[in-house]
């Protein structure tokens, strides 16, 4: 298996660097390494829920952004002005100022001003926190902007020659959009995708500033207080570690996302990148530029 | 112009017979355009063009390029808006509603009820890349008429077996051939059992050595009765299978008549200019 024998040289390249800094540091800090491989081998309850968050944020949000930024595409390509002035408008806002600045405006802004409290509700035996919800608003709000334009290249993309074939048929505009043009649209958006949802697994950090529990939270409350109390080398390693760990787990899956999308066009499924340049981040010598 | 004779009808692979047979619209008037007139910004592409398709009818569209030809053929579907003058399909007004002598444009709906009855066969095929022949074939049927999918895919087959493509049912566009692409172009038009079927320029795309497969299928289309409007340099084509030869210059249409009377000389200079280029 590729995988495994792609990881582990990882792995081990992170526990040689942090000895390499441990050995050459002269320094009385007093390493526990064990919080490192606890951290990551033995989570407790607290890091599994904050895992569970994490990945339960970004998969909402990421969902939230991909629907607003099909309406936001649709909304900008559109033949009506005052639809193309707001979907150009939500675009400019939420991609022309800083996250954790959205972030608050919609948890703080919106809640002292009573226009909106932010109350906890439950989804049968799963509570969901006020500032969860805050959070997911934020985050699908902004990766909306994003995914409008990213959605926008992609419809622009496709011929027009099949929106004209799709009409020709008799189909509506929408029905074209759906049927014709967007199916192939989204093998020109899920790479840029498949990054925007990378992204998120790491952006959701930021909702530290509203104290939502995600992994992020959990390793600093943990560096903040208890037993392994001010080990932040151990601890924000161990929390790298998880991150990797997410990260590479999607890259697998957008691969053979991609690779199923490059169904009836020749070559696709070999033009993308291989799982094994995915997984290193780039291409490696001449062996994969040329002849493939 | 006398009204098209078919005596061979019948014939062993009747593309027709697939669907049900020839459409018959309600009157023996298919296309009836005029007075059109269209600009794209100040540029006035056509300049009141006059045409009456009757039934069963293949007329030839040919002439200089710019001279308007396809633009007119894509106002026939509203692919093109037009300015002034009246386009009618099986005596309904195109694109537009008459409000007091002025064009009014349709709403989106009823504008796309009147296209799928007018089938349009591209230069580029623009076969749906990520469906397969068939599928091509079918998604109009079943998303546009609401047809039995089950139905829908027998149609399908068939129609991809008499433009001899029984055996690429399952491929993917990209997998095929231009002439096989236009020939699956040409039955997913013909699924919606249109009554007229615009072609422009079919073959134009297309490696010579395959010009020949889909020309075959539209003559055979024309042998069995559909009416057709084809904008085409295939003048071998149009000698052999047009009732009429309709020469466009410069945004009117020039002259008008059999391939012979055409094919002779024609009356203007310009027509004889023009075909003794291609000839």
């Amino acid at each position: 298996m590729r995988l495994r024998t792609r990881l582990a040289p990882r792995l081990a390249g992170f526990v040689v660097l942090a000895a390499l800094l441990g050995g050459c540091a002269p320094s009385s800090y007093p390493y526990r390494w064990n919080i490192f491989v606890d951290s990551i081998f033995r989570p407790d309850a607290l890091i599994l829920s904050g895992l569970a968050l994490t990945v339960s944020i970004s998969v909402i949000s990421q969902l939230i952004g991909v629907a607003l930024g099909i309406f936001g595409a649709v909304g900008r390509l559109s033949r009506l002005r005052p639809i193309r002035w707001l979907a150009t408008f939500y675009v400019w806002f939420f991609r022309g100022t800083p996250l954790l600045v959205q972030i608050m405006l919609i948890f703080f802004g919106l809640g002292v001003t009573r226009i909106y409290g932010w109350p906890d509700f439950a989804i049968g035996p799963i509570p969901v926190s006020g500032a969860v919800q805050a959070g997911i608003v934020a985050l699908g709000l902004n990766e909306g902007a994003y995914m409008t334009e990213i959605v926008r290249a992609g419809i622009l993309a496709i011929d027009p020659g099949q929106m004209e074939a799709a009409k020709a048929l008799g189909m509506t505009y929408g029905k074209a959009m759906r049927r014709i043009v967007l199916p192939q649209a989204a093998r020109v958006i899920v790479p840029p995708l498949g990054n925007e949802f990378n992204n998120m697994l790491k952006t959701t950090s930021l909702l530290v500033v509203i104290s939502v529990p995600e992994l992020f939270v959990i390793f600093s409350r943990k560096n903040a207080s208890g037993s392994t109390v001010f080990h932040p080398l151990e601890l924000f390693l161990a929390a790298a570690v998880w991150y990797l760990l997410l990260t590479t787990a999607w890259s697998i899956v957008q691969y053979f996302i991609e690779r199923r999308l490059g169904r009836g066009v020749a070559g696709a499924a070999m033009a993308g990148p291989s799982l094994r340049e995915r997984l290193a981040g780039f291409r490696l010598g001449s062996s994969s530029t040329g002849g493939r | 112009m006398t009204a098209p004779t078919r005596p061979d009808l019948h014939t062993p692979h009747d593309l027709l017979d697939a669907i049900g047979g020839v459409p018959v619209p309600s009157g023996d008037v298919v296309v009836q355009a005029t007075d059109v007139h269209k600009w794209f910004g100040r540029l006035h592409v056509l300049k009141g063009v006059e045409l009456t398709v009757k039934r069963q009818e293949v007329v030839v569209l040919i002439g200089p390029s710019g001279s308007g030809k396809t633009t007119f053929l894509r106002c026939i579907n509203h692919l093109e808006r037009i300015q002034q003058g009246r386009i009618f399909v099986n005596g309904h007004l195109i694109g537009y509603r008459d409000v007091d002598g002025r064009l009014v444009e349709d709403k989106e709906r009823s504008i796309a009820r009147q296209r799928s009855q007018i089938g349009m066969v591209f230069q580029r095929f623009n076969l749906f890349p990520h469906l397969t022949a068939l599928q091509n074939v079918t998604e109009a049927p079943i998303q546009v008429r609401g047809e039995d999918a089950e139905r829908a895919r027998e149609v399908g087959v068939t129609l991809l077996e008499r433009v001899g493509l029984g055996a690429k049912v399952d491929a993917y566009p990209a997998q095929l051939s231009g002439g096989q692409q236009q020939r699956v172009a040409i039955a997913r038009a013909l699924a919606m059992k249109p009554a007229l079927i615009l072609f422009d320029e079919p073959t134009s795309a297309l490696d010579p050595e395959m010009i020949g497969e889909v020309l075959d299928v539209m003559r055979e289309l024309a042998r069995e009765g559909m009416t057709m409007i084809v904008v085409s340099h295939e003048m071998g084509f149009a000698r052999e299978v047009a009732d009429r030869v309709v020469m466009m210059d410069e945004g009117i249409i020039l002259e008008e008549g059999t391939p012979e009377e055409l094919f002779a000389g024609g009356r203007h200079e310009r027509t004889q200019a023009f075909l003794s280029k291609i000839l």
